[in-house]
C-alpha cells in the first residue's frame, strides 16, 4: 500500500479553483517531485497536505489514516513534516533550540516539571540535547549549535529548516523549493544532503522545485501541475520531454 | 556546564541581595521612605517578570496587566479579611486564591487572544483591564469606589523575607519555564507561529497557557501589593498602571528577565528618590523610551550588531578550517 494517497483533492477560494482533482500516490521510501509553472498550485497542494488549508473536496490518507480536517500540529504528529518556500526559522532562538522546539512531541515532560525543573526534567532535557546534536551533526551544523538561527548564512538556514523538520520524526517530508536562491554549488550540496537524508532516515520525500537539474537528478517520479490541475505524471525523462509540459512552462 | 555556572551566579546574586537588604533593615540604615519602597519594588519586579512572559516570550502586546493584578489583590485581600487563621497561613492562602482568580481571568482573555494579533489584541486587553476596573468599582464586596480598607499589612518591610521569597518564586517560575520544553514552544510561536504549528506545537494551547501563567503571577503580585498598602482602590489599577509595567518590560529589553528586573527596580525607585522632580516623571519616561527606540534603530546600533555577527561567523569559519 502506498504511504500517501491523495484522491480528487481540490480547494476553492471563492471563485478561484486553486487546486482541482489532484491525485497522487507515493510509495514508501520514494522521492517524488511536484513541478509546474508559477501559480500552478504547488504550494497550495502542500498547504492542503499539512492542514494549513482544509480541502473543499477529496481525501488525503497517510498510512491509511485520513488527514482531512486535522490541524497542522496534529498532522505533524501523524508524520508529515515540511519546510517552507520562504524560510521560516525560529530566528531569535539558537540553532540547537530550533531543533529542540521541533522535538516537542518526541520527548515529553509535564508543565510542573518545566516550571520546577524537577522529576524527569534533567534526564529528558539531556536526551533532547543529544538527539538535537545528533541531527545537527548529520547536517554538519553542530558547530553552530549555540548561534542564533538568524545569524546563519542562507544555505545553512535552509539546511537547518530541513533538520528541524526531520526532528519531528516524519514518515513523509515535504520540501518546498529547497534550492530557491541557491547558487549551483549550494544546489549540488543540497542534492547530496537529500541523498544523505534518504539513507539515514528511511523517509519518503515529496519536493517542489524549479531547478530542473535537481529535479531530473534526484526525483524518481514527477507530478506536473498547471492551473491547479494535474498536467502529467511519470518518470522524469518521460515527463520533462512531454510536449504538454514544455508548452506549460515555455508557452507555444 | 554553562548552565550550572549561570545557576550558581544567580543563586549567589539572590543571596547577596537578601543579605544586604537584611543588614540594611536590621541596622536601621534605611530611612522610612526607603523602607516603604521595598515592597513596591518587589511587586513591580513580579509584575514586570510576569508580563515579560507574554510580551517578551510569547510576543503579544497586552495592556491589561493591571486588571490581573487587581483581581489578585482584591481576591487575596478578601481572603485574609474574612479568614481567621494565623497570618502567614492566611497570606499563603490569599496568594493562591488571588493567583487562581487572576488565572481564571487570564483563561477568559486567552480566548480572544487566539483570534487577534498585535494592535487589535492590545486594544482588547486594554478594554478588558478597564472592564475589570469598572466591575470592581460597582461591586459591594469590593467596597466600590471607596475602596477596600483595613487589610492587614502582612507584606510591608517588616516582612521582607516573605516578599522576597514570593518575588524569587515568580522569577524562578518564569526563567525555568523559558528554559524548558513548554517555554521553547512559546518562543517558537513568537518567532514564527506557522512554523511552530508545522513542527507539531499546538499554538492555541500554548498561547492560552502563557496568558494563564502570566495572569497567575500577576495575581500573586496583586496580593503582595494589597497587603503592603492596606487599602485598595479601583483607581489604582487603571490603564496607566498597565502601561507602567509594560514600560519596564520594554525598557528591560523585551525577552530579558534580568533586564525586566533591573528596569522594574530603577523605574520604581527613581521617581521616589527624585521626589522633587516627580512632576517630570512621565516626561522622563517618554524621553527615555523615545531615546531607546531611536538607539535601537540607529545606524550605530546596527553597526554594533553587524560587528558581533561578523565575529561569531569568523570564529566558526576559523574552527571549520
Amino acid at each position: 500500500m502506498a504511504l500517501l494517497e491523495v484522491k480528487n483533492l481540490g480547494i476553492s477560494f471563492g471563485g478561484l479553483r486553486a487546486v482541482d482533482n489532484l491525485n497522487m500516490s507515493l510509495e514508501k521510501g520514494s522521492l517524488v517531485g511536484l513541478i509546474g509553472p508559477n501559480g500552478a498550485g504547488k504550494t497550495t497542494a502542500f498547504n492542503l497536505l499539512t492542514g494549513v488549508y482544509r480541502p473543499t473536496d477529496g481525501t488525503i490518507t497517510l498510512d491509511g489514516v485520513s488527514m482531512v480536517g486535522k490541524t497542522p500540529s496534529e498532522i505533524c504528529k501523524e508524520g508529515i513534516a515540511r519546510t517552507f518556500q520562504n524560510i521560516r526559522l525560529f530566528h531569535k532562538m539558537s540553532v540547537k533550540d530550533n531543533v529542540k522546539a521541533a522535538l516537542h512531541n518526541q520527548t515529553k515532560y509535564s508543565l510542573a516539571e518545566s516550571i520546577l525543573h524537577v522529576g524527569s526534567y534533567k534526564a529528558k532535557e539531556k536526551e533532547m540535547d543529544d538527539n538535537a546534536m545528533e541531527i545537527l551533526r548529520v547536517f554538519d551544523l553542530d558547530k553552530y549549535a549555540d548561534t542564533l538561527a538568524s545569524n546563519l548564512p542562507y544555505g545553512k538556514q535552509r539546511k537547518l529548516e530541513i533538520a528541524r523538520a526531520l526532528a519531528t520524526k516524519p514518515k513523509l517530508l515535504l520540501l518546498d523549493e529547497p534550492a530557491a536562491g541557491m547558487n549551483p554549488n549550494e544546489t549540488a550540496e543540497l542534492m547530496q544532503t537529500i541523498e544523505l537524508i534518504r539513507e539515514k532516515f528511511d523517509i519518503t520525500i515529496l519536493l517542489i522545485e524549479h531547478d530542473m537539474k535537481l529535479v531530473s537528478g534526484i526525483c524518481e517520479y514527477l507530478y506536473v501541475l498547471n492551473f491547479g490541475t494535474e498536467l502529467a505524471n511519470g518518470t522524469p525523462d518521460v515527463v520533462l520531454n512531454d510536449p504538454k509540459v514544455i508548452t506549460a512552462y515555455l508557452g507555444e | 556546564m554553562g548552565k550550572k555556572k549561570k545557576f550558581i551566579v544567580n543563586a549567589v546574586i539572590a543571596i547577596v541581595v537578601y543579605a544586604v537588604m537584611m543588614v540594611l533593615l536590621n541596622q536601621g540604615l534605611l530611612n522610612r521612605q526607603m523602607k516603604s519602597l521595598i515592597t513596591p519594588i518587589c511587586t513591580n519586579v513580579m509584575l514586570a517578570v510576569s508580563l515579560c512572559l507574554i510580551v517578551g516570550f510569547l510576543g503579544e502586546l497586552t495592556l491589561g496587566h493591571a486588571g490581573f493584578m487587581s483581581l489578585g489583590a482584591y481576591a487575596g485581600a478578601l481572603v485574609t479579611m474574612n479568614l481567621d487563621a494565623p497570618p502567614y497561613i492566611s497570606l499563603t492562602l490569599a496568594v493562591i486564591v488571588g493567583g487562581c482568580v487572576a488565572a481564571l481571568a487570564g483563561l477568559l482573555i486567552g480566548v480572544p487572544v487566539l483570534r487577534l494579533k498585535g494592535d487589535y489584541l492590545a486594544i482588547v486587553t486594554l478594554g478588558f483591564g478597564e472592564i475589570i476596573r469598572s466591575v470592581v468599582n460597582s461591586m459591594k464586596i469590593t467596597g466600590g469606589a471607596r475602596g477596600l480598607s483595613g487589610i492587614e499589612k502582612m507584606t510591608n518591610y517588616n516582612h521582607f523575607t516573605v516578599v522576597y521569597i514570593l518575588t524569587l518564586i515568580v522569577i524562578i517560575v518564569v526563567s525555568n519555564l523559558v528554559n524548558s520544553r513548554h517555554g521553547r514552544a512559546v518562543c517558537a510561536i513568537r518567532d514564527n507561529y506557522i512554523a511552530a504549528e508545522a513542527c507539531g506545537i499546538p499554538v492555541s494551547k500554548f498561547k492560552i497557557m502563557a496568558f494563564v501563567i502570566s495572569a497567575f503571577l500577576a495575581g500573586m503580585a496583586g496580593v503582595v501589593y494589597a497587603h503592603n498598602i492596606g487599602i485598595l482602590k479601583p483607581a489604582n489599577f487603571d490603564y496607566n498602571t498597565s502601561i507602567e509595567i509594560l514600560v519596564m518590560v520594554v525598557l528591560g529589553g523585551m525577552g530579558s528577565i534580568r533586564g525586566s528586573i533591573i528596569a522594574a527596580v530603577i523605574l520604581t525607585a527613581l521617581p521616589e528618590l527624585l521626589r522633587d522632580a516627580a512632576d517630570y516623571r512621565m516626561l522622563i519616561y517618554s524621553i527615555v523610551l523615545i531615546a531607546m527606540m531611536l538607539f535601537r534603530n540607529s545606524k550605530f546600533n546596527a553597526a554594533l550588531i553587524e560587528k558581533k555577527n561578523e565575529k561569531t561567523i569568523a570564529k566558526f569559519q576559523k574552527e571549520g578550517e
